[in-house]
């Protein structure tokens, strides 16, 4: 397994809140303006720090829902988890022109590197979407000839990101094609019952196995761990799967 | 100096007094891994020690279990920032695997099904440091976990205590493993919050 190593200097700076938009009822994008922002590639994450008037902080991991990008500008978009310390604050507190902190980028491995031009399998579980649309954002911002396909697992309709940009991306020829999994409750008049995804939906929804995609997948443990077995048995190299899980706790996304 | 984030007050607990910089308490068991979970059987289970061109020494599942073993509560922190505190695990301790290792050498990598790797020296993985771990919480190691056996290494990121693990290459210098080649620190103490490799 052969990564790219990202080794740069990993030092605090200020990101200014530059704008904030709801993606659902429980998800927000916080677009910030970091102090010399040395860039970052798709698929790449920051640890971002909170701290309180008496010094106490608090800091977690976020991936980065934006392209790359040379304005020193990039999106978090952070799901409020019940009971967080971090994320209810993010979400619900934060202002345009508040000042945090980050550091990063970070991680050399769950990453989508332009010069990558075969095709690529995203496998998105719920606030898994967030480093997979940076890949897409990447793809599309550069008119990479790589052949995208995303099959993104949802509770229900309201649950999904980045809606209309997604509908967007797939309406441009065969640039990105995006299928949906509900598995809680669908869209009226869907074709599938509401479910996790299965065998049939794999076969439906990702590049047969032969055409040896690249497969990013990220979501909670139990997701991951389900689709990643789906892939392998349909006949998908476990060499080509990367993976990003998160825990029921984790406030990783 | 810290930027303070207006209006944010955080939650504090009297264990995470406890905890290493940075980290956070979690009652759950999060996991992290690069690729799909492997799934060894254990008829085709091994253990090997070798020194980069001969095996010293190999244990089969039947053989591995017929060692002694040790159960042990520790603290475990992951460099995803989350601790979990008196965790209960029950291993081989390395200090039996290498009892009559005939070596000097400073260094291990440690190697994986599904071919992760991961840097030690040997001296953190002697003297009741570190476990060969085949049981958690009472019960057999799952897959995600790192089952049918993982090392245990408590006092580094957990990342140094590698799943699926299934063996040990002895090594006159230190060399990176998966994640240290990938920007994540070289010993990685969580005390002294060595995440990433320029600290």
């Amino acid at each position: 397994m052969a990564g790219t190593a990202v080794l740069r200097p990993v030092t605090w700076r200020s990101a200014t809140v530059v704008g904030l938009h709801d993606e659902t009822a429980t998800a927000r994008t916080l677009a910030l303006a970091v102090r010399d922002w040395p860039g970052h590639v798709a698929g790449q994450h920051v640890d971002l720090r909170l701290t309180a008037a008496d010094g106490y902080s608090a800091v977690r991991s976020y991936s980065i829902a934006s392209a790359p990008s040379s304005d020193g500008h990039i999106e978090l978009t952070i799901e409020r988890l019940q009971n967080g310390e971090v994320s209810p604050y993010l979400t619900q507190q934060v202002m345009v022109g508040d000042e945090l902190e980050v550091r990063g980028p970070i991680g050399g491995w769950f990453v989508w590197h332009p010069e990558q031009t075969g095709p690529i399998q995203l496998v998105a579980g719920g606030s898994g979407i967030v480093p997979l649309m940076a890949m897409i954002r990447s793809r599309i911002s550069l008119g990479s000839a790589a052949q995208f396909r995303l099959l993104y697992s949802v509770r229900e309709p309201g649950a999904v990101f980045y809606r209309d940009e997604l509908r967007a991306v797939s309406n441009q020829g065969e640039a990105v094609i995006v299928t949906y999994a509900y598995t809680r409750v669908t869209p009226k008049d869907w074709p599938r019952p509401a479910g996790r995804i299965d065998a049939e939906l794999v076969a439906k929804g990702t590049w047969p196995s032969n055409l040896r995609p690249s497969t990013y997948v990220c979501g909670p443990t139990s997701f991951v761990e389900h689709t990643t077995e789906l892939l392998i048995a349909a006949g998908h190299d476990r060499e080509r799967i990367r993976t990003e899980r998160f825990g029921a706790t984790g406030e990783r996304k | 100096m810290a930027i303070i984030s207006r209006g944010f007050a955080g939650r504090r607990s009297a264990a995470e007094a406890k905890l290493p910089p940075g980290q956070y308490l979690t009652a759950d068991f999060p996991v992290l891994s690069a690729g799909p979970t492997p799934h060894i059987s254990l008829d085709r289970w091994e253990f090997t020690i070798d020194d980069g061109s001969k095996v010293l020494k190999r244990w089969d599942w039947k053989s591995f279990r017929e060692l002694p073993t040790e159960t042990i509560t520790v603290d475990i922190h992951c460099v995803t920032r989350w601790s979990k505190l008196d965790t209960s695990w029950e291993g081989v301790s390395l200090d039996v695997l290498l009892a009559d290792v005939k070596s000097d050498v400073p260094y291990a990598m440690f190697r994986s099904y599904g071919d992760y790797t991961t840097n030690l020296p040997l001296k953190d993985v002697m003297n009741k440091q570190a476990w060969i771990a085949f049981k958690y919480d009472g019960a057999d190691l799952e897959p995600e976990h790192g089952g049918p056996a993982r090392l245990l290494v408590p006092h580094l990121y957990l990342w140094k205590s590698a799943k699926w693990v299934k063996g040990m290459t002895l090594m006159p210098h230190d060399k990176p493993g998966f994640w240290e080649n990938l920007g994540y620190h070289i010993y990685g103490d969580p005390w002294q919050e060595q995440r990433y490799s320029d600290q």
